[in-house]
């Protein structure tokens, strides 16, 4: 197997992008990724995308997106794992280049949140799920945290506020960044007195809607050249149904995706300069930090409370603002989290710089934590 | 939703019938082809219990596509007593006085409309036992 390397990266600001359709973001991320890498050679493509489907009622995204970016003739297809696809296309592109398949590939994210209204967006998200026995219930994504969020509470006698914390660090860390969709702080009392979306779960303790596009281009690593090695990627599931788990706490396919992950790269956890976690919820950002093995089940509140997961914690954790507040265009959220990962270890995060980062992680979710991929990225 | 798609769940989501593993025992609901513990194809229908335990809930004030007319409804994951854990909605009672540990039982309602020529679509939901 060849190692591989990002030769360049492209995205978007992430907002609601009224006047830019599905292909106008994919091409604004793509142009970008081949400017930033000197070059536009590419043979594959891999399109990350969940709700066009549903909220634009597109499909073929593979081919248009080709034609949209003047590669017509070269493989392309889209890449599906709910809101795990940008992690789940990434590995597919590396796979690609890793076997000898493929050369250059073009591994592009793109969502548009933005044409549906709250509903339609919502009964989208919401198709992660088994649709004839768990949407059924009128249950949403978030409600599906919800369930979660207060069993969280009710058995480790955690409060409200220090799970909710996770959104408070989100926001300090995306001040400056200048693709995040809210790169403003919020204060712990503002997100406690924020509506219920699903109670226990305030309404600014979720991820809002986005639009945005982010691309990666992967070809064979030079070390001469190369600045960012794919040290891993894993994929994993884990149980579909949250009513037939033997914990509802514990996310199996994000542990089963690190060990891999981790053993595959050779790093420890202590290696880990700069993380990227899946917080669509609160809960998710903290579950995840427990379950990619950084913190004690149980304890990842605090640890986020105390200030663990800030730029000059233990862990820098979301250091351009996480889903929260970077913003989630669900597609393309998995690979927002590589580049950022790229762009800390380059040096080049500015404002959001960690300092001497050689070494990250990102964590791409996918349902109510049924999929789950793992990316480690080191510097050349 | 077409009337196949609808009819051929109608079984299972009226009745609360799930799947028994015949080698181990398992439970599993919705049914599946494999049984997740053992392995073993050899499964075969079994009647869920239709009492069981809040184990936790929430409210959904933003619902689905759908839902609008319903919402603020409550959706809990129920463990029923033969251990078996459902999601479920959870009716004729108000969020305010909801609790974990509450004891309910099934109860066939209406889910929701198919716009107005469509199926009106039924299932099972969970209510508070009223000693």
């Amino acid at each position: 197997m060849r190692r591989v390397a990002i030769a360049g990266i492209g995205f978007t600001k992430i907002r609601e992008h009224w006047s830019k359709s599905l292909k106008d973001l994919f091409a604004e991320a793509a142009l970008k990724a081949f400017e930033d890498a000197g070059t536009d050679e590419v043979d594959a493509l891999y399109v990350s995308n969940m709700g066009a489907a549903s909220l634009q009622g597109q499909l073929h995204l593979g081919a248009m997106m080709a034609d949209t970016i003047g590669k017509r003739g070269i493989a392309a297809l889209r890449v599906e794992a709910a809101s795990a696809s940008g992690g789940a296309a990434f590995r597919e592109g590396v796979k690609a280049v890793a076997s000898g398949y493929s050369d250059c590939v073009l591994v592009g994210g793109v969502e548009k949140m933005s044409d549906g209204i709250p509903a339609e967006v919502s009964a989208t998200l919401a198709m992660s799920e088994d649709q004839e026995y768990t949407s059924y219930t009128g249950v949403t994504k978030i409600g599906l945290n919800a369930l979660i969020h207060r069993h969280y509470m009710e058995r480790f006698g955690v409060k409200a506020e220090d799970i909710a914390m996770f959104a408070v660090r989100s926001h300090e860390n995306a001040v400056g960044s200048p693709h995040a969709q809210y790169p403003f702080k919020v204060s712990i009392d503002r997100v406690m007195a924020s509506p219920m979306e699903a109670d226990p779960i305030h309404t600014l303790e979720c991820a809002g809607v986005g639009d945005g596009s982010a691309a990666v281009l992967l070809r064979p690593a030079d070390e001469a050249k190369d600045d960012i090695i794919v040290a891993a990627t894993s994929l994993a599931t884990g149980a579909y149904y949250l009513s037939d788990r033997s914990d509802i706490l514990t996310f199996e396919a994000v542990r089963q995706a690190a060990t891999q992950a981790f053993k595959s790269a050779d790093v420890s956890h202590s290696e880990i300069d700069v993380l990227e976690v899946h917080d669509d919820t609160t809960i998710t950002g903290v579950i995840s930090l427990e379950d990619l093995g950084f913190v004690e089940k149980g304890m990842g509140a605090e640890y986020v409370s105390r200030g663990d997961t800030t730029r000059g914690g233990e862990t820098p954790t979301n250091t351009f603002g996480g889903l929260k507040a970077r913003g989630n265009p669900v597609g393309a959220t998995g690979l927002y989290q590589i580049c950022e990962v790229a762009l800390q270890l380059r040096q080049e995060a500015g404002p959001c710089q960690v300092e001497d980062a050689n070494v990250g992680l990102a964590q791409s979710l996918g349902g109510l934590g049924s999929t789950c991929a793992v990316t480690i990225l080191r510097r050349g | 939703m077409s009337v196949p798609r609808y009819w051929r769940e109608t079984r299972y989501r009226y009745r609360l019938i799930g799947e028994m593993c015949t080698e181990c025992g398992a439970i599993f609901f919705p049914r599946r082809a494999v049984c997740l513990k053992c392995g073993s194809v050899e499964l075969e229908e079994y009647k869920l219990k239709e009492i069981g335990t809040v184990a936790t809930w929430t409210t959904i004030r933003n619902p689905p596509e759908g839902y609008e007319k319903y919402a603020p409804y409550i959706v809990a994951l129920v463990e029923l007593d033969d251990g078996v854990m459902v999601l479920t909605q959870v009716v004729d009672i108000e969020p305010e006085e909801m609790k974990t540990g509450m004891r309910v039982e099934a109860a066939f309602r209406k889910v929701k409309e198919d716009g107005s020529s469509g199926i009106i679509e039924y299932g099972f939901k969970f209510r508070p036992i009223i000693e």
